[in-house]
């Protein structure tokens, strides 16, 4: 019996692992749409597109708020921010604060 | 996990001593694959355009151990985007040329060659000078290919050497801006734009502004007819329409409802229903269909042009197995033709295609964007932008309502955004 419930417990743990796992892929396959532009793994270049390495996810929230409200100007971002959800945002953030902030 | 080019060696060295012998010398990676099959498998990627490349890229970096090889014709990079400016004189080749290096220094094993064939069955590509590939899954981003026949007069080799497209970039666009070049101050330069859908909706349309910008500078007197099959722009509509009326008046002459029906090479003469346009530079981009690799795998199976995919995994609907991406697909709505969105569906395939190897499910939430820049100066660009999110009833990408747009107006910032843009997914399709 104690060994069954360990192997159900043990079980239970692989699956949340799965679980977390697969939430680390969409983080980082939906930052990816990011990357074309902000560069791959949010290492972009030139002084003209946000580099996201590294950022603070809440900076790059408060800011994805902003364009979506209009209150951050910018040329193609108001656009952009408006096709994400708030889950989909904070995945993102989360995936580029992890990033280092230089390649 | 990235791989380091150490790493990358050692793993040939490692697959040389497993295969042993002289044939493996010969074929390091698939002389013995067939011995050797299991996780983490091998990709064959047909096609070094965005795509491909990316593709190749990603999965590589996210990947680890899969080997990639990567099929291409030409040596480098070369890039569509922004090859208007090297047409209109404001760039050289130079400018949208980069190097495969990056790639291969991920450990991609890159093949300069011609494929000409993919046998589903035996799983395997076949190349031009007859090798044969062994994969585990295929990509194919093999662009565009122009559709033979249709446009009556341009069958020849010598005809198609004259009229030029120029629609990809590469020779063509250097022979375009030759022939504009020596085109004398008064003349006429036609561009004849075909139903859509077509590679780049925008393209046609900026590189109109970009020849009339040289015009206005060099050969004042000089005029642009641009004669479109489609009822009407096919993309950005009011900001060419400004664009045209406010910098080109006089010097643009747009013509939608036009559609090519013939030319004549020798006296360089478009001619449509109702009436002949000669020139003196005459440019023709022919209706377009999924590149021929695709066709002779019998991956067409949509409007007999373009190739249906399971959006999911970019895995044609012809064929489990083969993933196609960009151009060749049959686009999900309101999805263009664009590199940028190549870049997109192969991060798609990339993801997939990682989690298919190892037998695990794939994401069911993809999103894809588009962001597309065009001048409508030497000087200053619009873009218009999409947002696509996967809809699991539908089983196709749709544009998220309210998301996406036009530029207000054009400006000299988004003109230099639109190279930053290139510099960036040049890098990010290239591991440059």
């Amino acid at each position: 019996m104690v060994d069954a419930r360990r192997a159900v417990a043990a079980l239970l743990l692989m699956a949340a692992g799965a679980a977390a796992a697969q939430d680390a892929q969409l983080a980082r396959n939906l930052a990816a749409v990011c990357a074309n532009c902000h560069g791959t793994d949010g290492h972009a270049r030139g002084d003209l597109i946000k580099p996201l390495a590294g950022l603070p996810a809440e900076r790059v929230v408060s800011a994805m708020v902003g364009f979506r409200s209009g209150a951050l100007p910018a040329t193609v971002m108001h656009q952009i921010a408006r096709g994400f959800t708030d889950e989909q945002v904070k995945a993102i953030a989360s995936y580029y604060a992890a990033q280092p902030a230089r390649p | 996990m990235k791989l380091s080019p150490v790493n990358a060696s050692r793993m040939l060295s490692r697959r040389r001593l497993l295969c042993g012998g002289a044939a493996a010398v010969a074929l390091p990676l698939f002389g013995c694959a067939s011995t050797m099959r299991g996780p983490p498998g091998r990709v064959v990627v047909v096609g070094g355009g965005y795509g491909g490349a990316t593709a190749a890229r990603y999965l590589r970096l996210w990947g680890g151990d899969i080997e990639v090889t990567l099929v291409e014709r030409q040596a480098d990079f070369v890039s569509c985007p922004l090859s208007n400016l090297v047409i209109s004189g404001h760039k050289q080749m130079a400018d949208i040329t980069r190097p495969y290096s990056g790639l291969e220094a991920l450990g991609v094993r890159r093949i300069q060659g011609n494929a000409v064939a993919i046998d589903p069955q035996a799983r395997q590509v076949r190349l031009a000078d007859g090798r044969a590939l062994d994969y585990d899954r295929a990509i194919v981003a093999p662009g565009v290919d122009f559709t033979p026949g249709e446009v009556i007069g341009l069958e020849s080799a010598a005809a198609q050497q004259k009229i030029l497209h120029a629609w990809k970039a590469g020779p063509q666009t250097v022979a375009l801006r030759r022939q504009i070049e020596a085109m004398p101050d008064g003349g006429v330069y036609a561009l004849t734009i075909p139903t859509a859908p077509f590679r780049c909706p925008p393209g046609p349309y900026e590189r109109a502004c970009l020849v009339a910008d040289y015009f206005k500078q060099f050969k004042p007197r000089s005029k642009v007819l641009l004669l479109d099959a489609n009822p009407e722009i096919q993309s950005k509509k009011v900001l060419f329409e400004k664009a045209f009326a406010e910098h080109y008046k006089g010097i643009i002459e747009y013509r939608p409802n036009t559609e090519l029906k013939e030319v004549d090479a020798a006296t360089n003469t478009a001619k449509f229903d109702f009436e002949d346009v000669k020139a003196d530079v005459l440019n023709v981009v022919p209706p377009q269909r999924a590149a021929d690799i695709v066709r002779s795998a019998g991956l067409v199976n949509v409007n007999n042009r373009w190739v249906g995919v399971h959006w999911l995994t970019m895995e044609a609907t012809a064929a489990p197995g083969i993933h196609v991406l960009g151009d060749a697909t049959f686009a999900a709505p309101l999805m263009p033709k664009s590199g940028h969105l190549a870049n997109q569906h192969a991060k798609v395939a990339a993801a997939a295609i990682i989690q298919q190897l190892k037998g695990q499910p794939v994401s069911t939430t993809p999103v894809v964007a588009n962001t597309c820049y065009s001048y409508v100066t030497a000087r200053e660009a619009v873009h218009i932008s999409t947002v696509h999110q996967y809809d699991a009833v539908d089983k196709t990408f749709k544009v998220v309502p309210g998301s996406g747009g036009l530029s207000s107006a054009a400006s000299a910032l988004e003109g230099r955004i639109a190279l930053a843009w290139a510099d960036n997914i040049w890098a990010d399709t290239l591991a440059i």
